[in-house]
């Protein structure tokens, strides 16, 4: 457990030294600020005209809009930040004297894991958190489910960056970086497709949605922390069933089952990316 | 229960490494095909061939970084594959990288940490100060040249109180005075009997320090042996004018490795002091007028070099 949390604070120290930390850090101040002043603008220029109902749908759908922004910042950064620390570290030979010591691969494996969980995870809690305040300062609205909707968001991000872990060990760092986000791009794409099926009733288009949250469980829990974060009247308010077609509000809470799932998809993946690590050759 | 299962195996008569078999495809392409060898403690070894021969394939076998085909290799008593067996090696790699976002103190710390070593603050700074770092310990990696992060390598090679330690290519970035100091370290290591594989393409490097030479060449060994079993063989130039046909007979009797002008190089057992007055005597009776006579040795690159070219044959 020791190397585990070696490799953990190594990784960590890693992402702090490279400035990633530092970057996140200005780019999240920002979003911030711009929002502060979107969401106050918003309270100032509609103070009267909007009924508390509306006021509420606005907050939520911005709310979820920004969200979404943090969520692909912490996406694109583990992302694009597991490459380098794992393949690259193979590529490039410092892997070599790190596993020439007495060390298991799947605990170098587990340490890089938990490190770049805690960073990507760390990150979407801390500012998501950060927005919520923005939001209830601006506006005065307050999540129904924040602590749920930030876990969530930090699932997503788990779930993202396990299968960079799983790449890593295959294939290149710029690879692994690209094929991960460019899966998470089209699930999160197939999932507003599927939306629009569900709420014309077409029942194949509808499936496009369901297979690709199975397949890749971002967009699924993606939608379940929009639900958490937004107002519980905000579908109603929306229309009956077009509400599932709008990509910035989640139809339903994620099911026992699903999260079940996510869980079985995470331990799944990186037990794969832990047997190709420790059968590849260095 | 018998006498031999009962006996322990002395600890210190056991090798470092003990291969046997070793084999290693990548695709189509054979980088080791048959490798056997061993290294025992206090012992330096020298790892030879040229490029492409499989060496450092061999070198990531015993450390358990490549998995091999076939054969097997046993690490310290423990197969090669067990984590466990690396726990008192030192590496330093071929190609040599350390994480550029940590000082050289930092990189040292890692891997005591990882080598669950009990190494005080004092005892690293010594190890830095040994490889020539003690005035950079705080600086980061990535401002290191090539030579000072091979020395860091050095250093982290040594830092957990090796058994044996694996220097592949260790002077390949380093100035004379870089070089000199490796070999003080391969001999001061000696001197602590831990034991030390040397993969090095600097022969005259090798053969200062090493007690044994391992050969590759294809995948296979080529040759193998003490210093003095593969340097056994001296050889004797001859400044000579006059030679009669009876007297190069005389001198085919020998094995004549050079035939340059008047002179002549053969080649000399290394067990049969009597050959050289009996050759000297013969040809001065069949007349051949003798202007010098050099005692020589074959050195350790002149072997190499024959033992490469006579495989390419």
């Amino acid at each position: 457990m020791s190397t585990v949390l070696t490799i953990t604070g190594l990784t960590l120290r890693e992402a702090s030294r490279r400035r990633v930390m530092l970057a996140l850090g200005i780019l999240t101040v920002l979003l911030l600020a711009l929002s502060a002043w979107g969401f106050s603008r918003l309270a100032a220029e509609s103070g009267g005209t909007m009924t508390s109902g509306e006021a509420r749908l606005t907050a939520s759908i911005l709310l979820n809009l920004v969200m979404f922004g943090f969520s692909l910042i912490a996406a694109l950064g583990t992302a694009f930040l597991t490459g380098p620390t794992l393949a690259g570290e193979t590529e490039s030979g410092i892997a070599l004297t790190v596993l020439a010591r007495p060390v298991r691969r799947s605990a170098f494996l587990l340490g890089k894991w938990l490190g770049l969980v805690t960073f990507g995870g760390g990150f979407v809690v801390l500012a998501g958190l950060a927005q919520c305040l923005v939001v209830w300062l601006t506006v005065g609205y307050w999540p129904p489910n924040p602590a749920g909707a930030l876990a969530l968001l930090a699932a997503q991000t788990t779930v993202l960056l396990t299968l960079a872990v799983l790449l890593s060990t295959a294939i290149s760092p710029m690879a692994s970086g690209v094929v991960a986000v460019g899966l998470f791009g089209t699930t999160w794409v197939a999932g507003v497709v599927g939306g629009l099926g569900a709420s014309l009733g077409n029942e194949a288009i509808a499936r496009i949605g369901t297979l690709s949250r199975i397949f890749l469980p971002t967009d699924g829990l993606w939608r379940g922390a929009m639900h958490a974060f937004q107002d519980p009247s905000a579908l109603m308010q929306f229309g009956d069933g077009d509400g599932e077609a709008f990509p910035f509000l989640g139809a339903a809470p994620l099911t026992p089952a699903y999260l079940v799932w996510v869980a079985v998809w995470v331990a799944m993946l990186w037990s794969l990316a832990a047997l190709s690590f420790s059968r590849k050759d260095l | 229960m018998s006498n031999e299962t009962r006996t322990p195996v002395e600890p210190a008569a056991q090798p470092v490494v003990r291969c046997s078999g070793l084999r290693k495809r990548y695709g189509k392409r054979t980088a080791v095909e048959n490798v056997s060898l061993e290294v025992s403690r206090g012992e330096i070894v020298g790892l030879l061939g040229p490029n492409g021969a499989g060496k450092t394939t061999v070198i990531k076998m015993m450390l358990g970084l490549v998995t091999p085909d076939a054969g097997e290799a046993l690490l310290l008593g423990r197969p090669a594959g067990d984590p466990a067996a690396r726990a008192r090696v030192g590496y330093l790699p071929e190609l040599f990288r350390y994480q550029p976002w940590l000082s050289a103190a930092e990189v040292l710390s890692l891997h005591v940490k990882l080598a669950r070593a009990d190494v005080s603050a004092q005892e690293r700074q010594e190890c830095l100060e040994l490889v020539g770092l003690g005035q950079r310990v705080r600086d980061r990696v990535g401002g290191f040249s090539k030579g000072m992060q091979q020395r860091l390598g050095l250093a982290v090679a040594l830092v957990a109180r090796p058994e044996f330690v694996i220097l592949d290519e260790p002077t390949s970035a380093l100035d004379p005075l870089g070089r000199a100091d490796v070999r003080d370290i391969v001999l001061e290591l000696k001197s602590r009997q831990v034991a030390v594989l040397l993969n090095s393409h600097l022969i005259g490097e090798v053969e200062r320090v090493c007690d044994r030479v391992v050969i590759l060449d294809r995948g296979n060994v080529a040759a193998a042996g003490s210093l003095a079993e593969l340097l056994g063989q001296r050889e004797l130039r001859l400044h000579l004018t006059g030679v009669t046909p009876a007297a190069t007979a005389r001198l085919a009797e020998t094995t004549v490795l050079d035939h340059t002008g008047d002179w002549i190089t053969v080649a000399l057992p290394a067990d049969d002091d009597a050959i050289v007055p009996a050759l000297i005597s013969d040809l001065a009776g069949l007349g051949v007028q003798i202007h010098a006579v050099e005692p020589g040795r074959i050195t350790l690159e002149e072997r190499l070099l024959g033992i490469l070219r006579k495989a390419d044959q």
